[in-house]
């Protein structure tokens, strides 16, 4: 009898183990269903495998001008497929596959550094407006205004223009900085949301200091749609970082391979030789697809209104 | 001298290009330690605008208060933010309405306990989650070490509201004040967590303001009971003699809408006819003159003064005579 109950206990503790532990648990529930978010993550998946191995990977070393006794301009040639070789060479006679191998780490690190450099920048001024609020709350949105009020890529043009000396670091503070007021917006939001809500009034009749009340009560309710935007952004830094570089304002060190930067090169030779351009732009499309996709199904299962 | 004086307690709503609102006019009431004392109305009387003008929970700008909020012998209006933070959760607890989202959903329960026993007590975390368990245990949540791990939704609606119950008590405040804490639960769970805050208040001699419209809530729990109506106390009396005789046609019709178990199948309730939307404001009459079924014409002409009857407050020019039966039934 004894025993029967003790076992009847366990099994409801057991229930509450499984029962879902927080938000994220059951957001996590969700997505190991969606197709969509399997694909997505499965393409970043490999995308950042391939970018952590492909010093491994690449067969050659993409910045060994190997194939250059291939190249004669004059003529408009260029290495084609050839045995060791399976995208033959570039302008330069160097490895194509290689290049294209090594060439994700540095999207990656853009994409990544500039997200993050965003992102930190956007929580900064977002928690500023939302949990101070008054005239620091009107400052930093008018500014947050007057950064969304110009076309982001043009921002970031004018942004990598200023530097006289362009590099892979520019490229990603001109990206991140033109990040910084979309986050900004966004936390600021949730914050204002949270600033009115029950839990942070109850907190206020407990004698709870403003900080805790801003860190602990406020600003890990208002995270959910930063995380989502920041892998939505994700892509979008991807894509304007080779905008950057497409237009010469990437890193000039061209023995570092940038996809952007390779579409850049051979806008000479692309009636002739279109698979140059064909394959670092179908890899930049699918990776800025891979976080898209992820992010969609991730605000779709973190949204509370979809919970059920 | 009582635990909290409330005096002339007025609290005028303004904004820019609109008529100032009276929410609170001019509320007196006293609680003493041990004590329960019921603020009850309908939506929209000041009850929970009294409350949050007590804590000092209402915005700075836009609502301006006036009168005295004494605790202690100290004037809590005109203590500084930074005092009255260290007064709020130690000195003066409260209980809000909803259980669920008075709670941090990211937070698990137990550190919301902690928070404030570090806050205000200086307690390091183990101590404190100690303490915690022995909250938690005291208002009744089964294996609290459990239950000092989940989050907020994992706790049922009761358990919920028993878990901010546990907060508001942490600190040993000498003031409770609970606002509406049983209209989000159901009806058994009600009874429960009534009896809950009637046993705390009698062992920790904790003053309790009890912030509800629903007179079984009063007939249970309080000692004292201010009827308020359009911001105004308009009747003042202890439990048992506002009960038994209502005087002010406003808390005679408060009482006899209630619906009743043994009355005549097919019986029609007896509401309160008209609403809020009808008052006048009370500078010229009675504002609930226009829904009185008693009203005379100097009702809409005098303001009516607060008169003490034989420790009754009762604010009318035509009361209700003792014995009256429940006001005629209006077609619904």
């Amino acid at each position: 009898m004894v025993l029967g109950l003790s076992s009847k206990k366990d099994k409801i503790d057991g229930l509450a183990e499984t029962a879902g532990v927080s938000l994220a648990a059951s957001a996590w529930k969700r997505l190991r269903r969606s197709p969509v978010f399997l694909t997505g993550a499965v393409i970043i998946g490999i995308f950042i495998a391939i970018s952590l191995l492909s010093p491994w990977l690449a067969p050659h070393n993409p910045a060994d001008p190997m194939l250059i006794d291939q190249v004669v301009k004059a003529r408009n040639e260029i290495p084609p497929a050839q045995p060791g070789h399976p995208l033959g060479g570039d302008l330069q006679g160097r490895d194509f596959l290689s290049r294209l191998l090594v060439g994700s780490q540095q999207t990656l690190i853009v994409g990544v550094g500039a997200t993050l450099i965003g992102l930190s920048g956007g929580l900064i001024l977002g928690t500023l407006a939302g949990a101070i609020g008054g005239w620091v709350d009107s400052a930093v949105m008018r500014l947050v205004d007057v950064m969304l009020s110009l076309p982001s890529l043009l921002l970031a043009f004018s942004i990598a223009a200023m530097f006289a000396r362009p590099s892979q670091f520019t490229v990603i503070l001109a990206v991140a900085i033109v990040q910084i007021p979309v986050f900004a917006r966004l936390l600021r939001g949730s914050m204002l949301a949270q600033r009115h809500s029950d839990h942070v009034l109850a907190a206020t009749a407990l004698g709870v200091k403003k900080g805790a009340i801003v860190f602990r009560h406020m600003l890990p309710n208002s995270l959910g749609p930063v995380i989502v935007q920041s892998t939505l952004v994700l892509a979008t830094a991807i894509i304007e970082a080779a905008a950057l570089s497409f237009l010469g304002l990437g890193n000039p060190d061209d023995r570092v391979p940038e996809w952007g930067q390779m579409l850049g090169d051979v806008q000479k030779v692309f009636d002739t030789h279109p698979h140059l351009a064909a394959w670092p732009a179908i890899c930049i499309i699918i990776v800025a697809l891979g976080f898209t996709l992820m992010g969609e199904t991730l605000r779709e299962a973190l949204d509370p209104k979809n919970r059920r | 001298m009582a635990l909290l004086e409330v005096r002339d307690l007025t609290v005028v709503f303004q904004r820019k290009g609109e008529e100032p609102f009276r929410a609170v006019d001019g509320v007196s009431f006293d609680v003493e330690p041990g004590q329960t004392v019921g603020l009850v109305g309908e939506s929209g009387c000041g009850k929970s605008v009294t409350s949050l003008a007590i804590m000092g929970l209402l915005p700075k700008r836009g609502a301006k208060i006036t009168g005295t909020v004494s605790y202690d012998g100290t004037d809590l209006l005109k203590l500084s933010d930074k005092e009255m933070r260290d007064r709020r959760g130690r000195d003066l607890g409260m209980v809000f309405q909803d259980p669920l989202s008075s709670l941090n959903p990211v937070v698990p329960i137990g550190l919301q306990v902690t928070e404030v026993l570090e806050r205000h007590r200086g307690m390091p975390r183990k101590e404190a989650m100690i303490e915690a368990k022995n909250l938690l245990d005291k208002v009744g949540i089964p294996d609290p070490n459990r239950r000092l791990k989940e989050y907020p939704h994992q706790l049922s609606g009761g358990m919920r509201q028993r878990a901010l119950i546990a907060i508001a008590l942490a600190c040993r405040p000498k003031l409770l004040i609970a606002d509406e804490p049983t209209t989000a639960l159901d009806v058994t769970i009600q009874a429960q967590i009534l009896s809950l805050m009637k046993e705390l208040v009698q062992d920790l001699g904790t003053a309790l303001v009890m912030i509800t419209h629903d007179l079984g809530v009063v007939a249970g729990l309080c000692d004292e009971v201010n009827v308020l109506y359009g911001g105004k106390v308009v009747e003042k009396a202890m439990r048992h003699k506002l009960f038994a005789e209502p005087r002010h046609p406003y808390t005679h019709g408060l009482l006899s809408s209630i619906p009743r178990l043994d009355a005549a199948p097919g019986e029609k309730l007896t509401p309160i006819k008209g609403s809020v939307a009808d008052n006048i404001p009370w500078s010229e009459g009675c504002a609930f003159a226009p829904r009185c079924p008693n009203a005379l014409d100097i009702c809409v002409q005098v303001t009516p003064a607060e008169e003490d009857q034989l420790g009754r407050l009762l604010r009318c020019h035509n009361p209700v005579v003792p014995g009256t039966p429940a006001a005629e039934e209006v077609p619904v």
